[in-house]
């Protein structure tokens, strides 16, 4: 396992732990950016696929879009907006939100639209408006989904920030492109090696973030399905 | 750029892609029939491919570059492995999602269990096969461009190129390139599963409501197209 040896001496180099850019600031900047898509992502998806859901139209296109949607390259996305705005904030986090809008939308609308019809007709014969019926039992229904599309988003992201040392930005991607350049093979292999941890330390965290917001009953139907 | 580079690189960019989705799916029938043969079996391997899928393909990348050079395998090998794990729950879910009363029907007619399998329960699977083998086809597609990173060469190529150069119609050309190559293969496959499911053609705009709804099939299609994969 060369790779392994590589990717542990250069771990285990003081070096790396200190001073200008070391692991510790690659892994929050990391984050920064994986952090800041995800929320951007949500706000603008979540409402879409909860409304799209709820009104029941459109569903179609939404499903359809979102897989044509996939094959915009995201290096090439972010390249291209680089050449013509230069390198500001829109440039580097727009490829990355385009990138987890998919998940989160078409999961959010898959979630809420399979809400079981005599289950709202119940909750409308309780005497729930629209709006309760969308907030108290059609959202938390959804939450299984809801959270899954989260979770892929973040997955999407955190592995793709790495492409974003690409165009200058920082991010343990920044350890694979600056190692590559240099034909430093221990900096690329180390740098692999934490951005594989980090990718599934983010999914760890969904997984834990799922259970804190699923409501208990719904955790073992989600899990079945 | 020259046209004939554009157009070499287009095709390589294309196989690079396709290729991988389609071992995938050799590899993930088997293995999905034998998860829902041996249900215990299913578990540790959805959770292998949920940890497969978060590793960044760059990182992937640059693994395998010390075993396998620089060469197409480095590449074939991850967006393969991403594929499985698109594929594998997909013949999974597609498999569960045959209705127990066809099942029963068939071994009423006489249907062994492998008759049952082929004949039966793989057709019935292949709207929500397809569904997946569509997300990966078009995802990996799209990932080829990011081998451009470490040398491979592809339409990303003319990214890495564009940038350094500032070059902005190689750029458009290539993310065009890309996005109707993953629509065409995507068409394809949408082309063959209606050949492959003649009995869904008569409902529906896009197979909902079709032969899954008629046998009593959720719309597992659909919910499947919800997963996905990109980096």
């Amino acid at each position: 396992m060369s790779f392994l040896s590589f990717a542990w001496d250069w771990l285990k180099s003081p070096a790396q732990w200190s001073g200008s850019g070391d692991i510790q600031l690659r892994i929050l900047q990391h984050l920064y950016y994986t952090g800041l898509a995800l929320v951007v992502a949500a706000l603008i998806a979540l409402p879409l696929g909860v409304l799209i859901g709820h009104y029941g139209r459109g569903g179609f296109l939404v499903v359809n879009l979102a897989n044509a949607w996939r094959a915009i390259p995201t290096l090439g996305l972010l390249v291209l907006l680089v050449v013509l705005f230069g390198f500001n904030t829109v440039t580097w986090l727009l490829p990355l939100v385009v990138l987890a809008i998919p998940a989160i939308l078409v999961n959010a609308y898959e979630g809420v639209a399979g809400v079981d019809a005599d289950l709202k007709d119940a909750a409308r014969g309780m005497g729930m408006t629209d709006g309760q019926i969308l907030r108290k039992v059609e959202i938390p229904v959804a939450l299984p989904l809801i959270m899954l599309g989260l979770r892929t988003g973040a997955i999407f992201v955190v592995a793709t920030a790495t492409i974003e040392a690409e165009i200058g930005l920082g991010g343990l991607g920044r350890y694979i492109i600056d190692g590559l350049a240099t034909s430093n093979y221990g900096e690329v292999a180390g740098g692999a090696v934490l951005v594989v941890i980090l990718a599934l330390l983010v999914q760890v965290v969904f997984v834990g973030l799922r259970y804190l917001v699923v409501p208990a009953p719904l955790r073992a139907q989600a899990r079945a399905s | 750029m020259s046209w004939s580079q554009f157009w070499q690189y287009a095709a390589a960019n294309a196989w690079l892609g396709v290729v991988p989705a389609l071992i995938g799916l050799v590899i993930a029938v088997p293995v999905g029939i034998a998860c829902v043969r041996w249900r215990l079996l299913y578990p540790p391997v959805l959770s292998a491919t949920n940890v497969i899928y978060a590793i960044p393909s760059l990182a992937l990348f640059v693994v395998l570059i010390d075993y396998t050079g620089l060469g197409n395998l480095t590449l074939l090998i991850p967006l393969t492995l991403f594929s499985l794990c698109v594929l594998v729950p997909n013949v999974v879910d597609g498999l569960r999602s045959v209705p127990d009363p066809v099942r029963q029907a068939a071994t009423a007619m006489g249907f062994g269990p492998t008759r049952r399998l082929l004949q039966v329960e793989l057709p019935l699977a292949i709207p929500v096969v397809i569904a997946g083998l569509r997300i990966a086809v078009v995802s990996s597609i799209s990932l080829v461009s990011v081998g451009a990173l470490i040398g491979v060469n592809s339409l990303g190529y003319f990214f890495i190129d564009g940038l350094q150069r500032s070059f902005n119609e190689e750029i458009y050309a290539a993310i065009v390139g890309i996005i109707v190559i993953a629509l065409l293969a995507d068409l394809i496959l949408v082309l063959v599963r209606r050949l492959l499911t003649p009995w869904s053609r008569s409902r529906g705009r896009d197979g909902r409501g079709g032969a899954a709804a008629s046998a009593g099939v959720p719309e597992t299609e659909q919910a499947v197209l919800a997963e996905g994969m990109a980096r």
